[in-house]
């Protein structure tokens, strides 16, 4: 097991808990009663969970926002329709089926929950962190955005719109950061190095050029 | 229905904790939960609203105390039941009660395919949409037992509709063995005021995408 956590001191605060060996074993027991079912083959279990730890993650949606900086008719494409534009870059599928992307501006900023359940936009950010998936997050974000940023470092100022999309439907939303004063002249790809998951999900911005 | 899982709005339950260098998977059973995901829904035999559903009808204090995989773990042991496709025996013996009787649905050479394309829910529509960008509309003040996705928070709150996302399958009614029914979906913008009072920001907005059933024109 990966993580364990004796002490559960942050447990009754943020919904996440180190599972008990009970729930490893229950899984266990699930996939091999499956298998010998012959309902689910454990060699396609092992390339589905290959692709979204080693193939699929928020390197993508960085590609995404660095080419809709350099590129102006790819950012307008991108608005416009995301999924397509997306899929330009080899992006799609399950859980990004139907994308729309938040342009972020000097008036407003854009920020992403789920607060019925956990959707997520798979194939440009990769599988949701846990603090996406857990009630903190959820239930806050949509009645104090602004407490819940700040948590995050980011002060928005009040005359500042925060705009909260709850993906409540199947649509999938992904946010485009602005692009960072500084960051002039520098490569798509130099650019891409700049996006983190969190601007992307509208709890970050993007990281300043020449800090780490 | 009115579960534990709608959690916008909800206060008291502390603040967001991020953990430092959190990796993919906290344990290799929540990568065999996540790889049974696909390989399951390829069988055809239950809708993701269905899977939504079985997790909402966890019992509050399970919902709360499981994480993210769990819920998804339980949804698989309900539904496999509930379908037919493992008996309460079987899982609770972890053996099957006869021999070998299906062929697996997800090949590992179908995976590639099936994750890229995935599966959209938008349709053509059944019923035309009764709102345009631009209408001011109010949430329906309904409480159905069942699955769906008007969260509380926006019940009877008035807002405008921002985008018009074309037709999609009616959550309502799929989850239920009922039909696709697919209906407009709309993007629709409610002041911070409207729906938490006049303590909030008053230039913060909440954009929720409501199905056309849940909407009635103002």
């Amino acid at each position: 097991m990966g993580h364990h956590d004796d002490h559960g001191h942050h447990h009754e605060h943020d919904g996440y808990q180190a599972p008990p060996e009970a729930i490893a074993l229950r899984v266990k027991a699930l996939e091999s009663l499956l298998v010998e079912k012959g309902l689910v083959d454990p060699a396609a279990v092992d390339a589905v969970v290959d692709t979204y730890e080693h193939k699929v993650g928020p390197r993508n949606g960085a590609r995404v926002v660095a080419k809709a900086w350099v590129d102006p008719e790819y950012r307008a494409r991108l608005l416009d329709d995301a999924t397509s534009a997306i899929a330009e870059l080899g992006f799609s599928g399950v859980q990004g089926e139907d994308m729309v992307v938040l342009e972020n501006t000097p008036e407003v900023h854009n920020v992403t929950v789920c607060t019925l359940c956990s959707c997520y936009p798979w194939p440009t950010l990769g599988l949701p962190p846990a603090w996406y998936k857990a009630a903190p997050y959820r239930s806050r974000v949509v009645i104090d955005p602004r407490g819940v940023l700040a948590e995050f470092g980011l002060d928005v100022p009040r005359d500042k719109e925060i705009r909260v999309w709850d993906s409540t439907a199947e649509l999938r939303y992904m946010v485009l950061p602005e692009r960072p004063a500084g960051s002039e002249g520098m490569s798509e790809e130099a650019l891409a190095e700049l996006v983190t998951r969190d601007s992307m999900i509208g709890t970050g911005v993007p990281k300043q050029p020449g800090k780490a | 229905m009115n579960g534990i899982h709608d959690l916008g709005g909800a206060q008291g339950y502390g603040p967001v904790y991020v953990e430092p260098n959190e990796p993919v998977f906290h344990g290799d059973w929540e990568r065999r939960v996540l790889g049974m995901f696909p390989a399951l829904f390829a069988t055809g035999q239950f809708h993701v609203d269905e899977f939504r559903h079985a997790i909402e009808r966890m019992s509050p204090l399970e919902y709360l105390r499981g994480t993210y995989y769990e819920h998804w773990l339980h949804a698989f042991e309900t539904l496999l039941v509930e379908k037919g496709l493992v008996t309460a025996d079987e899982l609770e013996r972890g053996q099957p009660a006869s021999a070998k009787a299906a062929s697996p649905a997800l090949t590992p050479a179908m995976v590639d395919g099936l994750l890229a394309s995935g599966a959209s829910a938008r349709m053509d529509e059944e019923k035309a949409a009764r709102f345009a960008v631009g209408d001011r509309v109010r949430v329906i003040n309904r409480n159905p037992g069942g699955h769906t996705r008007m969260p509380r928070y926006a019940r009877g709150k008035v807002g405008t509709i921002a985008l018009d996302h074309g037709a999609f399958v009616y959550p309502d009614t799929v989850a239920h063995g009922k039909g696709a029914h697919p209906q407009h979906v709309y993007s629709v913008s409610f002041t911070a005021t409207e729906l938490w009072g006049k303590d909030a920001a008053p230039n913060d907005t909440v954009r929720i995408d409501l199905w056309d059933d849940y909407l009635e024109a103002v």
